[in-house]
């Protein structure tokens, strides 16, 4: 399948011994200079690139107070040196967060404190050559910006913050990633992620509509850029396209549905992703940002919804009020922006929808809880809402779940091994082996509770499974969207379903027998 | 030599309160531009008072982490903070009640605080994770705070210093009014050393004891949905969006 070796499943997953350089080598494709441009970088090594990068670190340095304190207060206690998925699926020293931090830690204590200007040596400072930056460049992209690792720091330390302005960094002195900034590009000219251009993805919306008709009897509607409906629908661009996100999709159209919720997609930002964040760029998340307000506002809409993507949900949560607020121009009984989760959850609760769990009676599932939902967001009114209300609402919809390894669920748990800009064919030996911890943990639940599928809410996490799955003996469809469940469990007013399940149906099936 | 420690140990002080509070006004100017506290986080300031406070007193991540270094780490701290409320007698000429009674279970932290500091060094040699990210300041700390706390040791239980003289000099200090030391080698090696650390904390890894409590990931308070956070600098770009505005 691959030059390299898909890892064993450990009998007893104890810490794995370090092995040097394991994961050494030169990093994803670098992005090419016409990427670059667009999105203010110079796209070449500039001559002064030294200056450049300590510059640009000094920059960082005054605008980030997390960079800041977390370059200062590192004790080195060893705390997180076994907790990211990366050193466990590798065992490459310097995938321990401690040690991935320190390649920036070493030159800003050179450059920028008074230890390591005069005694580099006893304080591991080290010298900025192009060998350092180009060992940023691999190893810097080779963590998903999860932050499982600053859970268990004693500090708080989150090496997200840290990968993120060396990514920064990096594409100030022409070394960007190539997928990131593609993507971001496609966003700016194209509006999605995938290139999907606007009658393309009303063709694919239209085909949606009438399938539904056919199977339920409903007119479920999946409008476009349709000015004045209640809400605006922000979801990542695999979910017009793949499976098994484009069930998710579906489940959102039925539950909106049902509840008399009118919504639209805009072609115009027909992306919640924002790999803004993966780069680390403050102007680019804000420029991506800033689609949705200019969609909301032309669109006239009261609310603005996301569907099941995890970044994209914490961009929207945690940041979008900040890059793209305030909205008062919508409908303020409504968190802003709201969850899929959310509104489904919340009809649940009152009631309002119908639901036939014996649907998904042939799965057994268990929950992945996404790394930027689980540790960089909420759902709901309480601490801990983003993994209670997905939970509930799977169980809502089907009638077996089992919860995988404490350890590897809720604020502890482990990154597919595709996110933060990794989801990429280059990083495929990184990828397989970062869904390690992930994969024990599902292969514990399959064995012991005869789990048959995993459910996520993540755009990233979803296609990852589907690619990495195969490689430790699942099928690659074991991984299913949380409202591809609901949309299999939903029984919508005037339905063919509601029919059958109430027995309408049946009497003239028994007449056409006689 | 009484007059080079006098000197030494107020110059020492100076540096390390300058210096912490040089790098608190840094800390605290630097802006946090987005809302990234790791969740779930408390809803409230007061909840963010407690979370702090569960860090900083029990160092709660540290033991959902790893129970070992927990163990010694936090054995290391809390006796390094009885030992130095015990020292405060040294600088109030009539000791109150609390503090006296302290000192019956209070010297004998210096030994848990040895025993935990022990325990991290085994740790940081010993384990090839540890071992892997340590620098030789890193051992220094450990070895640097080791013999503070045997100097102290040996002080009070092997070979007795004069410490109603040390006591004076103390006291002494506060008022620049400098008086004689008594020149005991394991007292010119304690004090020695503990000058040492106070001017170097603030250049240094102990700099985690402010930045504990300026980690955004622990100390910001999750609401941002309901309160619009921006940072000054994030302003001048907000000033661009607010030209899109619906009619």
């Amino acid at each position: 399948m691959a030059d390299f070796e898909t890892p064993k499943f450990r009998e007893y997953p104890a810490v794995p011994l370090i092995k040097q350089d394991e994961m050494a080598g030169g990093g994803p494709f670098v992005s090419r200079a016409e990427f670059d441009t667009d999105l203010g970088y110079p796209g070449e090594l500039p001559e002064d690139w030294k200056e450049k990068t300590l510059e640009k670190m000094g920059d960082l340095l005054g605008r980030y107070r997390s960079l800041q304190v977390f370059m200062d207060s590192c004790i080195k206690c060893g705390a997180c040196t076994d907790k990211c998925h990366y050193f466990i699926g590798t065992n490459d020293p310097k995938n321990m967060p401690v040690a991935r931090q320190d390649l920036m830690r070493k030159v800003y204590r050179r450059y920028f404190t008074f230890a390591g200007k005069y005694f580099p040596k006893l304080v591991g400072a080290v010298d900025l050559t192009e060998d350092v930056l180009d060992e940023w460049y691999n190893y810097y992209h080779q963590c998903s910006e999860c932050r499982r690792c600053s859970v268990f720091c004693p500090m708080g330390i989150d090496t997200a913050e840290v990968t993120m302005a060396a990514r920064e960094i990096l594409a100030n002195v022409g070394k960007a990633q190539k997928y990131s900034n593609q993507i971001i590009q496609k966003v700016y000219k194209i509006g999605n992620n995938l290139g999907l251009p606007g009658k393309a993805l009303k063709g694919i919306l239209e085909d949606l509509e009438e399938e539904m008709e056919d199977e339920c009897g409903v007119p479920v509607k999946f409008n476009m850029d349709e000015v004045g409906c209640d809400a605006l629908l922000m979801t990542p661009s695999a979910d017009f396209f793949a499976e098994p996100h484009i069930d998710g999709l579906i489940g959102y159209g039925k539950v909106l549905h049902e509840l008399g919720i009118t919504w639209t997609v805009s072609s115009k930002a027909s992306e919640a992703a924002n790999f803004g964040l993966f780069i680390g760029s403050y102007d680019n998340i804000q420029k991506v940002s800033m689609r949705i307000r200019e969609a909301a506002i032309e669109l006239k809409v009261k609310r603005i919804i996301f569907g099941e993507c995890g970044h994209a949900w914490r961009v929207a949560y945690s940041f979008l009020n900040t890059l793209a607020g305030p909205f008062d121009f919508l409908d303020q009984n409504y968190p802003i922006p709201q969850h899929i989760l959310e509104v489904t959850y919340g009809a649940l609760e009152d009631g309002k929808l119908r639901m036939n769990k014996a649907e998904n009676d042939h799965l057994t599932m268990t929950f992945h809880d996404s790394c930027n939902v689980a540790r960089a967001s909420r759902m709901g009114d309480t601490p801990g809402g983003q993994f209670d209300i997905p939970r509930a609402v799977i169980q809502a919809s089907c009638n077996n779940y089992v919860d995988m390894d404490a350890d590897t669920i809720k604020d502890a748990t482990f990154c597919c091994g595709g996110g933060g800009g990794l989801l990429t064919d280059d990083l495929m030996e990184l990828r397989v082996k970062g869904a390690l911890p992930r994969m024990e943990a599902l292969k514990e639940v399959t064995e012991e509770s005869g789990v048959t599928n995993i459910a996520a809410i993540c755009a990233i996490c979803k296609s990852q499974f589907t690619k990495t799955l195969p490689y430790y003996g699942f099928e690659m469809d074991a991984i299913m969207s949380v409202h591809q469940l609901v949309s299999e469990a939903i029984v919508m007013k005037g339905s063919e379903q509601e029919k059958e399940l109430d027995g309408v149906e049946e009497d003239e099936d028994a007449k056409s027998e006689d | 030599m009484s007059a080079f420690y006098a000197l030494l140990l107020t110059v020492a002080f100076l540096v390390l309160i300058i210096g912490l509070t040089k790098k608190i006004i840094q800390y605290s100017r630097v802006p946090a531009p987005l809302k990234i506290p790791v969740t779930p986080a408390p809803l409230t300031k007061g909840g963010v008072a407690v979370r702090l406070a569960k860090e900083a007193i029990l160092f709660a991540a540290l033991f959902r982490s790893n129970k070992w270094t927990w163990l010694f780490g936090w054995m290391f701290h809390m006796s390094l903070f009885i030992v130095l409320i015990n020292h405060l007698r040294f600088f109030i000429k009539d000791v109150p009640l609390p503090l006296v009674l302290l000192q019956n279970v209070g010297e004998y932290a210096a030994f848990t605080m040895f025993i935990g500091l022990a325990g991290l060094l085994i740790r940081r040699i010993f384990v090839a994770r540890v071992k892997y990210i340590s620098s030789p300041s890193d051992y220094l700390w450990l070895i640097l705070l080791m013999v503070i706390a045997l100097t102290g040791i040996v002080m009070r239980f092997v070979s007795h210093t004069d410490i109603i003289a040390v006591k004076e000099f103390s006291l002494g200090l506060l008022r620049l009014n400098w008086q004689t030391l008594p020149t005991d080698f394991p007292l010119m090696v304690h004090l020695l050393l503990v000058a040492v650390l106070m001017i170097l904390l603030p250049f240094s890894k102990l700099l985690h004891i402010p930045g504990l409590f300026f980690a955004p990931t622990r100390n910001q308070v999750d609401n941002p949905r309901e309160e619009r956070h921006i940072a000054p600098w994030a302003a001048e770009l907000d000033a661009e969006k607010n030209k899109v505005q619906p009619k």
